[in-house]
């Protein structure tokens, strides 16, 4: 156990001290592995951030209900009493009046509005369902398009519904690029290590002959490609963390112009954490296949 | 400790560089492994250390047969075997110190205890002075004390060495057979290939001698 432990910390220290012996290898390789990290890190960070505005974005997802221009009171009371019995959220009844009151107040519509002979709106509902998924919506909205005197039912859901698609392709498209960016830094991985153990040549075949086992051979080189792909992952995200900080201004401007705030989530604790263990894996993966490759001729 | 019954063994080329051997090493004995160049000394060293594999016959080292050993337990065997190469294979990237250092890593030792036995063991062979210099920096005797320092590290049982006074002038060869004689009167079982006939005048040591491949003596 003690013999297990203190060989575990003494690869680990001689990965350390191969990292360091040659510094500009090492700065080239991390900055490879961590812009590797970084497209599919930002894009990570990026859908998040979309993912929570469409969530948030409130009074997007409502329905509104038009009724008949002929509808009564009567015809109204019971398109309430069907919308509370279907318990599906707010909803907001628009007296035509109080439309044609809004309309009134627009500068640019007062004077058509004043110039019509009689009040040519419908009375109206503004609903806002709980459940704000698509389908969900969708089958509302038919529903409600069935009830007595309701003349036409809006979904205000459209654009939800395309954000949506675009979210599936840009998720998909994500994984691609991370697949992708992951077997490249296997391939860096397999290279630099393939490269260490050609240096190392001389202390392998010694080792070898003065009792090393396999293990003792291999761990070193495990420990530098898991340790070059954990630092290449800590690069990445402070990069995705430099990048945001360069987009927090622009888009705070910009979700201010839609009257809105909203701010990009910077990736937290367990992200980083998560990226760098990626990276780490990555790495311990590339150095175990170059090993393996390469120990070969030394048998 | 170390026994041959009709030990051969051919290349893969082919040539066969042993023949039909048998002998026996008992624990603590002093055997020089002499003949003419090419008459399989190295050969009968890398079956003993188990670099080379025997092709018929067994040979039996601390109790293991090396003809029926799984790859696996190799560098167990290897570890209680001290072994002194024909070229030495030192490591020029780090101290003389960290050169006798390596086998104690391999077996695992805490670092503050290795380093304790890895000065103990040059302060053996006279280099303690030299800790920190790097193997290039020594002379020629220098090295080969070197090599026997990390050979002997690891308290082995048996101390191998193939030509270890190889390219040295005569003092330097009489330095490291002194060497080799202390280690046998500790009680170290030492087996070294040699063509240098003035050891065998001096010591008078038992004698395995190979005539291309064959056993004479
Ligand atoms: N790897 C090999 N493949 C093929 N033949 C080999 C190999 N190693 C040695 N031999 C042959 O086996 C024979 C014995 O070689 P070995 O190295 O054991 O001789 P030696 O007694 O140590 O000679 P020297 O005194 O010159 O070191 C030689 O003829 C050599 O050519
Ligand atoms: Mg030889």
């Amino acid at each position: 156990m003690n013999a297990w432990f203190s060989q575990h910390r003494a690869a680990l220290a001689s990965a350390f001290r191969r990292l360091w012996s040659t510094p500009l290898n090492t700065v080239l390789s991390l900055l490879v592995i961590g812009i590797a990290l970084t497209l599919p890190g930002f894009g990570y960070v990026l859908l998040d951030n979309l993912r929570d505005l469409g969530n948030n974005a409130s009074g997007v997802q409502q329905i509104s209900l038009f009724m008949n221009l002929d509808a009564d009171k009567k015809d109204i009371g019971e398109i309430e009493n069907r919308l509370k019995q279907a318990a599906t959220g707010k909803w907001r009844f628009v007296p035509k009046e109080e439309a044609l009151k809004r309309m009134q107040a627009s500068e640019d519509m007062a004077e058509i509005v004043a110039s019509l002979p009689r009040n040519p709106l419908p009375d109206a509902f503004i609903v806002e369902p709980t459940n704000s998924e698509p389908e969900a919506l969708e089958i509302l909205r038919k529903e409600i398009a069935g009830w007595p005197k309701v003349a036409h039912v809006q979904l205000d859901s459209a654009w939800v519904k395309r954000f949506d698609a675009f979210l599936k392709l840009a998720k998909l498209a994500l994984w691609m690029l991370a697949g992708i960016f992951a077997a490249g830094l296997v391939a860096v991985t397999f290279n630099t290590i393939r490269l260490q153990v050609l240096a190392q040549a001389a202390e392998i075949e010694v080792a070898r002959m003065i009792g090393a086992t396999d293990a003792f051979i291999r761990r070193p080189f495990y420990y530098y490609g898991a340790l070059q792909g954990a630092l290449g992952g800590l690069l990445a995200a402070g990069l995705v963390f430099g990048a945001l900080t360069l987009l927090a201004e622009p888009v705070g401007e910009l979700a201010a112009l839609y009257g809105g705030s909203f701010s990009l989530r910077a990736p937290g604790a367990i992200e980083v954490a998560a990226l760098a263990a990626i990276g780490a894996f990555l790495g311990w993966l590339g150095a175990q296949l170059s090993v393996s490759l390469s120990l070969r001729k030394f048998d | 400790m170390i026994v041959a019954s009709n030990l051969s063994k051919r290349y893969p080329g082919g040539y066969e560089a042993l023949k039909d051997i048998s002998f026996e090493i008992s624990a603590g004995q002093m055997v020089f492994i002499t003949g003419h160049s090419g008459a399989g000394k190295s050969t009968l060293v890398k079956l003993i250390a188990s670099i080379e594999r025997p092709t018929a016959g067994s040979l039996v080292v601390n109790g293991q047969n090396l003809s029926a050993l799984r790859r696996s337990a190799i560098p167990y065997v290897r570890r209680h075997l001290g072994m002194v190469f024909q070229d030495q294979k030192l490591l020029f990237d780090r101290s003389a110190l960290d050169n006798v250092l390596l086998p104690l890593q391999i077996a695992g030792l805490p670092r503050r205890e290795a380093i304790r036995r890895a000065s103990a063991a040059l302060d053996k062979v006279g280099l303690l002075a030299r800790e920190k210099a790097n193997p290039i920096a020594l002379s020629g005797g220098e090295q080969q004390r070197l090599a026997i320092a990390r050979a002997v590290v690891n308290r082995p049982t048996v101390l191998l060495a193939d030509e270890p006074t190889g390219n040295l002038d005569s003092d330097s060869a009489a330095d490291i057979l002194e060497i080799f004689a202390e280690f046998h009167q500790v009680g170290v079982t030492v087996v070294v290939a040699t063509h240098d006939q003035s050891w065998i005048e001096r010591y008078h040591p038992n004698v395995l001698r190979l005539d291309h491949g064959r056993l004479v003596a």
